[in-house]
């Protein structure tokens, strides 16, 4: 069994525990288990290097030194917990005067950290480190002809990481295609859902959220699926603010990827945190279920 | 005498750790303007306000809505010809306007940032009804029902934590931060 630091971030708390619940689920099924990171603190999401830089590095490099002494690589399922930790990585393994200010205050907590570790999203375990072929050789209840819009968001993608594709990714697409269900062409897959602006600007964000639904809607999706708790709760919970600001009448499910893969995969409902939407997906899972039966 | 450097040499000293190219490398093609989502709302667009940067305008700068509304996405960065962070501008810029309390109490971001900070400072983790007030008191009356309604909806489904949630080692984790900025006991 692979073993992996999970850094669940502290959106998966409570908000998006459904999140946490469904990849721990999910990885189970490959073999791979996602240990929480003891006493894990907050990522900073953006707002520290709005604040202070170093700082910001700082409190993140605390996560990593954590995995490190584990001797695990490091897993986080939300986009900007992921972007932050991976370029405190890189950014730590090429700077010495950067580790050695990070070690000084590091220090005061029992920790140094090396750079002897590797960065993932969630879905980049999926994607890579178990594949589409080995998804779909464990799918039991294959999804046919469910239509969702893979939402890659920002961070996953950008900024460019490694060298990979950012303009075009499929690998969101191959995952979905994978559970049996049909990746729906959705042109704004990498257009940002406001991110904080949600709090800080929000006519910004609403109106970039009802850009996003319509485009999901007219793509012909029957639910939209995210890797990030940020882009989860804008795109569905605020989608009768939208509703009222617009004059619209969206009702679009937006489930985490691993909530849907985990239907595919024969995990019960309840284990996956499906029921805590605020737009339901459920009629979309019971004419799934009477086709089948038919 | 000694003279001061300019505004544009400040932000670039600022962007000493930054991956990307400094803006005087900026060709004013609008890549950044035709990417960004968000640029239908700000003052002025990234394109202009790099000008505005490279042109030493530094009280319009600073005055323009355009670096408290980037999302940070990264659309304009990963795309940008001349290869400057452009996100990373409006980070140093969001900084810049901090460290020198020069931004409109219109906006919200900058003491949402702080808020956000000194929460994660004080407990080590994040809690979405501290930062409530920083943004909410700010909203007209009907936006302020709508947000309080979806809170509630969502507190329904068990997803808005009770209780602050509160790292073990805090003692520690207060004496690191202390080796990076000053804080105080208080706090």
């Amino acid at each position: 069994m692979k073993k992996y630091a999970f850094f669940p971030g502290c959106s998966l708390e409570k908000m998006a525990f459904s999140y946490n619940q469904s990849s721990v689920e999910t990885t189970k099924k490959f073999d791979i288990e996602l240990q929480e990171l003891d006493d894990w603190n907050c990522c900073g999401a953006t707002t520290y290097f709005y604040v202070d830089q170093l700082l910001a590095y700082t409190l993140v490099a605390r996560n990593l030194a954590i995995a490190e002494k584990e001797g695990l690589d490091f897993v986080a399922p939300c986009s900007a917990c992921y972007k932050n930790a991976y370029f405190a990585n890189a950014y730590i393994k090429e700077d010495p005067d950067l580790k050695e200010h990070i070690n000084y205050a590091l220090e005061q907590d029992d920790l140094q950290f090396e750079g002897n570790l590797k960065v993932h999203h969630i879905i980049n375990i999926f994607a890579n480190e178990i594949g589409a072929e080995e998804i779909k050789s464990k799918v039991t209840n294959p999804l046919e002809g469910l239509r969702v819009a893979p939402y890659y968001g920002c961070q996953i993608v950008r900024p460019r990481k490694n060298g990979e594709e950012i303009e075009n990714p499929q690998f969101f697409e191959e995952i979905i295609s994978a559970m049996g269900a049909e990746p729906v062409d959705f042109a704004d897959r990498l257009r940002c859902c406001g991110g904080s602006l949600i709090m800080t600007s929000r006519p910004a964000a609403l109106d970039m959220v009802r850009i996003l639904l319509k485009n999901a809607i007219d793509s012909g999706a029957d639910m939209i699926a995210t890797a990030c708790p940020l882009c989860q709760v804008n795109l569905e919970c605020y989608q009768t603010q939208v509703n009222e600001e617009f004059g619209t009448d969206y009702s679009m499910p937006v489930l985490y990827f691993t909530q849907i893969l985990g239907l595919a995969l024969g995990i019960p409902r309840k284990r996956l945190g499906i029921g805590k939407e605020l737009v339901s997906a459920a009629p979309i899972f019971s004419q799934l279920m009477s086709k089948e039966a038919k | 005498m000694a003279s001061k450097p300019t505004f544009s040499q400040e932000i670039s000293n600022l962007m000493y750790a930054s991956h990307g190219n400094p803006t005087k490398t900026c060709i004013q093609c609008g890549t950044c303007a035709g990417t960004c989502p968000v640029v239908e709302f700000m003052d002025e667009t990234p394109r202009r306000l790099i000008g505005m940067i490279n042109a030493n305008l530094k009280e319009q700068v600073l005055a323009a809505n355009t670096y408290w509304f980037c999302a940070s996405c990264y659309h304009c960065t990963v795309r940008c010809p001349a290869k400057i962070d452009i996100a990373d501008v409006m980070y140093t810029l969001k900084r810049y306007s901090i460290w020198n309390k020069t931004y409109s109490e219109d906006w919200v971001g900058p003491t949402f940032s702080e808020t956000f900070v000194k929460t994660i400072v004080r407990s080590g983790r994040s809690y979405e009804p501290i930062l409530a007030p920083t943004y909410m008191f700010n909203m007209g009356a009907k936006d302020f029902v709508q947000e309080a309604f979806t809170a509630t909806k969502m507190m329904l489904k068990g997803r808005i934590p009770v209780l602050p949630p509160r790292i073990k080692r805090l003692h520690n984790f207060r004496e690191m931060i202390r080796r990076i900025i000053p804080i105080g006991d208080a706090s």
